[in-house]
């Protein structure tokens, strides 16, 4: 309290000086006219009296600096006598005000990054009130975060904590606002969505639960407010308008406010849809199977007063219930909350922990980058030794010279982190507005908010006092009569002293992260040119949703076949397959798979979680998938036939043991369908590419019909020839259908984003950090040839071969990189594990990576050494003798 | 005036502070009190008062407002606060033992030791 008094006092004084001085002014006035009264009294005239008081009272200006003084008005001033000083010192030594500002503004620059990036992901909720008591649900050991519809509904209206539970589902779906078919993206939300979440419209009105009366039967939708500015220029007569969502129509009815962009963080849909009308949005309707557990994420507002734990055992109870009445869909519903967003720990579990670790790494580079400056100030203070000196003779207390320090380090770390954070709010711009994924309706919104900038500030003002503290000791050592009559103190110590550890460490760091990043980068590269199990390469991707033109049932079975042969009729076109979804796309299908003898199909009896991909006759040829043995797909595979499947090797291998026994063999599906398999075809990638092998069945589309295509077109002609007459083609089929046309290379980006983010995310750490152990070492070489000139002079004219001199001179910082080197490999190849998760076959034990290593470590050393070699090497003894 | 005496530092706040317990004074009604009550034997110069007068009311020692003095002028009067009062005691008794210390060493004749 005392001290904050004081402080608001002293910067009181400040903004009143003025007023002060006018008061002080006032009374010392009336002490001279006090004075003059007597002494006109005494016999004087007024004129001749104030004359005599005015000289009495002796030194007017003086007696007020002194009563200013006294008064406390100074404080702020002298402060800003030292940041005048401050900017005069250092517009003297630019060189080192811009390596310093440069390195503090990459250092706090990066950590901004990072923790906006971990504040808008992880730190900050949903943008709906009370966020705070908004908790979603997993279930099971599996932390599964989607649930069947008749399992909500029973989850909703038996539950005793929650104020009301909402849910919801992304899905893909044709909209037409007059002669304008085009792709977008939905929400199929519960109809209590908006008012379980408690947000308001920005437009007209939601709908709501009252507004569900069975399938089908509320054709409405709410725009986001970025839809409704991007394709209805904010036009407020929206409100009432009908449009066409797959061919059929629905009415707007409201807008939604800009800040709620739905409730996963970081997939913004153009619009909410009630969940009843599945069957338009989907095709299909599976709101009634309650083994069928699509996408449908739970979440709700709390009760006041009930605790997550009280509610998730209350849920529990609720799962007992459902176990016990439908043992043949529910198996094992034990529920525990999480917070929503980043759709539970299944996304966000890794997330935290990849972000939680650039953050560290971050912070450990803020560090390096701190220990950098201040050996790289000390050096400086050392240098400005003869003025510290000068000062402290002259009556200066060591504490008013620390404060001049430190008035200095802080004024650089602050630019520094001005210019940082302006840095990285330029980054995280483009980031903002970025897509990774072209179809997808994924964004990262990374809006730097408070959060960001208090730890901005509080980072730089951090940095200043911690690297303004390494030479405080040195100052306050200073014995200014020694200094005045010798010079600097030359004294080079023998031991290891704090600054060398701090170069050792700041070494080791940037070891690490050169080592992890040369990892991340070996893994990225071979996972380029890993085995998929179909060949991206001369394959062109023609992706739709048949339902998004209205087609259901046989007649998009028919359009399937027609759309495949007319695409394979295109000229240069070798062949044509369709699967519904595409592998190492996100959204993948599985499903249980039971053997032939079992027959109780509960989850737990389940013999493999396959991987479900339904695909047309020609699908492996146009794929270039190795059919290892049996046949492929015919169209006669149909309803009226036997089912079929065909499964990869490792399906073959976990359900009948081997491939040879597999072929003929009999498993059962889900629904107890008896299904033989017909052929075996080679492993692939499916959901991810540090995936081990996973068991994978393939069905034949007329026996399993699917609504979603993807149409691999294989042709060995241009790219922008062949998609303009796919499009043509698709066109003259249904000008109604929307589509999207791509390499299947520029579809494989996304399957490898998660590890180019990392990737690229550990390079600049790791350039970073290598900038940062190049001034290091550059610091500290350069400090102790300077402070060696006159003892490398004597030795060379002494007769000491270069060789030897530069032994001298740099040894200390060689061994000071070698042990920093080795340590942060250890370090790094430790670290590498984490990343394995990551990063496809990412693996530490790989002698590239090793030597590569080696070799960065050894260059960043020479590149460091080299000016400070130069200079020693050109020391001439004569010159330097006759200095003296 | 050479039998004026020169004031030891540090005394200067404490002769202020005694001055104004007598009673709420302005600045030049202090220089006009310590010459009174010292017999005119101090001497202070008048700008030099004024410092310590900040000084004090900084340290919550004294409180100033402005009012009319006897001559009809606006003036800023002192008055002793809580704390003034106790440093006052302290400071009082603390001078005296140094006093009577001071005092009796130079009294000391050659034979006594």
């Amino acid at each position: 309290m005392k001290l904050l008094d004081s402080l608001r006092f002293r910067i009181a004084t400040l903004f009143q000086r003025s007023q002060m001085s006018a008061d002080m002014e006032d009374e010392l006035r009336s002490h001279v006219q006090h004075r003059a009264d007597d002494l006109e009294r005494s016999g004087l005239a007024r004129a001749a009296a104030e004359r005599q008081a005015r000289i009495e009272f002796g030194g007017y200006q003086r007696v007020k600096e002194e009563c200013h003084e006294a008064a406390g008005g100074t404080f702020l001033e002298s402060v800003f006598q030292d940041l005048r000083f401050a900017f005069r010192i250092l517009r003297k030594s630019p060189g080192f005000t811009v390596v310093a500002v440069a390195t503090l503004a990459l250092a706090i620059g990066a950590n901004a990054v990072v923790f906006a990036v971990l504040n808008s992901l992880i730190l900050r909720p949903l943008d709906v009130p009370q966020a705070q008591s908004l908790y979603g649900i997993e279930r099971g050991k599996d932390k599964d975060v989607t649930e069947s519809y008749a399992d909500y509904l029973d989850l909703r209206d038996r539950n005793r904590s929650f104020e009301d539970l909402a849910a919801y589902n992304v899905a893909p779906v044709g909209l037409d606002t007059g002669n304008n078919p085009s792709g977008a993206w939905t929400m199929e939300v519960t109809g209590n969505y908006f008012d379980a979440l408690g947000v308001q419209p920005y437009l007209g009105r939601y709908f709501h639960g009252a507004d569900e009366r069975g399938p089908n039967s509320a054709p409405y939708i709410v725009l986001t407010h970025a839809f409704w500015h991007a394709h209805f220029q904010d036009d407020r007569g929206v409100v009432g308008r009908v449009v066409q969502l797959n061919k059929r129509p629905f009415t707007i009815l409201g807008v939604a406010p800009p800040e709620f962009r739905g409730t996963i963080s970081f997939v913004f849909p153009d619009f909410w849809v009630p969940i009843v009308n599945q069957e338009q949005i989907e095709g299909t309707n599976v709101l009634n199977q309650r083994g069928h557990r699509g996408l449908l994420m739970v979440l709700g507002h709390l009760k006041a007063g009930v605790t997550p734990a009280q509610a998730a055992s209350d849920l529990n109870s609720v799962g007992t219930y459902l176990e016990r009445n439908y043992p043949k869909d529910d198996g094992q519903m034990t529920f525990t909350l999480m917070r929503p967003g980043l759709t539970g720990d299944w996304l966000g579990g890794p997330m935290r922990e990849f972000l939680t670790g650039l953050m560290l790494l971050a912070g450990l580079i803020l560090l390096a980058a701190c220990a950098n400056l201040g050996s790289l100030f000390a050096a400086r203070a050392s240098d400005r030794s003869r003025e510290i000196a000068l000062r402290l003779a002259l009556g200066s207390r060591p504490t008013r010279i620390l404060r001049q320090l430190f008035t200095e380090t802080v004024l650089i770390s602050l630019i520094g982190g001005l210019v940082g954070l302006w840095g990285s709010i330029m980054l995280l711009r483009g980031l903002s507005v970025w897509r990774p994924l072209p179809t997808a309706p994924i964004q990262i919104p990374i809006h730097p908010d408070a959060n960001v900038y208090v730890v901005a500030l509080l980072l730089s003002l951090a940095s200043g006092f911690l690297f303004g503290a390494v030479p405080v000791r040195q100052v306050l050592h200073t014995d200014p009569y020694q200094v005045i009559k010798s010079g600097s103190t030359g004294t080079v110590g023998r031991r290891m002293t704090a600054r060398d550890l701090l170069l050792v460490i700041q070494i080791a760091i940037c070891a690490v992260l050169v080592t992890s990043s040369l990892v991340a980068v070996r893994g990225l590269m071979r996972s380029l040119h890993s085995n998929f199990g179909f060949e991206p390469q001369n394959a062109m991707l023609v992706e739709t949703a048949l339902s998004m033109a209205g087609y259901s049932g046989d007649d998009a079975l028919t359009m399937q076949k027609r759309l495949i042969d007319s695409l394979r009729a295109i000229p240069g076109v070798q062949s044509v397959g369709s699967v519904d979804r595409l592998p190492l796309y996100y959204g993948a299908n599985d499903s249980y798979v039971f053997s032939d003898k079992t027959s109780d199909l509960g989850a737990s009896n389940a013999a493999a979680d396959a991987m479900t991909y339904k695909i047309s006759p020609a699908y492996f040829d146009a794929a270039r998938t190795t059919l290892l043995a049996g046949r492929t797909f015919t169209w006669h595979d149909d309803k009226n036939s036997p089912r079929v499947a065909i499964v990869n090797q490792e399906f073959a291998r976990k359900l009948f043991g081997s491939a040879t026994n597999a072929i003929g063999s009999y498993f059962k599906m889900r629904d107890g369908t008896r299904t033989q398999v017909v052929g075996i075809v080679e492993d692939g990638k499916y959901s991810g590419l540090a995936e081990a092998p996973q068991p994978a069945v393939f069905l034949p589309i007329p026996q399993s019909p699917a609504i979603d295509m993807g149409l691999v077109v294989r042709s060995n002609r241009d790219p922008q020839q062949l998609t303009a007459a796919i499009k043509t083609t698709v066109h003259n089929l249904d000008a109604g259908l929307p589509f999207t046309i791509r390499t299947w290379n520029q579809e494989l980006e996304s399957a490898l984003f998660p590890s180019r983010m990392a990737t690229l995310s550990l390079g600049v750490l790791g350039v970073m950090g290598a900038m940062l152990s190049i001034t290091g070492i550059f610091g500290m070489a350069a400090y102790s040839v300077s402070k060696r000139l006159k003892e490398l002079g004597i030795r060379m004219a002494l007769g000491a071969r270069p060789k030897e001199v530069l032994q001298t001179a740099l040894g200390r910082a060689f061994k000071l990189l070698a042990i920093g080197s080795a340590a942060g490999l250890l370090l790094g190849i430790l670290a590498s594990r984490v990343l394995a998760f990551i990063v496809y076959q990412a693996t530490p034990r790989d002698p590239l990576v090793l030597g590569g290593v080696v070799l960065a470590m050894s260059l960043l050393g020479l590149l460091a050494a080299w000016i400070p070699a130069q200079r020693a090497l050109s020391v001439d003894p004569m010159m330097l003798l006759r200095e003296e | 005036m050479t039998d004026q005496a020169q004031l030891l530092p540090g005394t200067l706040d404490l002769l202020i502070l005694r001055t104004v317990s007598l009673g709420p004074l302005h600045g030049y009604g202090i220089l006009l009190r310590i010459g009174q009550i010292s017999g005119n034997a101090l001497l202070i110069e008048q700008g030099a008062l004024y410092p310590g007068l900040f000084r004090l009311v900084r340290q919550g020692l004294l409180k100033a407002s402005w009012g009319t003095s006897d001559n009809n002028r606006r003036a800023k009067f002192y008055e002793l606060t809580a704390a003034g009062r106790k440093r006052l005691r302290e400071e009082t008794a603390s001078w005296n033992r140094l006093a009577t210390a001071i005092g009796s060493a130079l009294a000391v004749q050659p034979e006594e030791v």
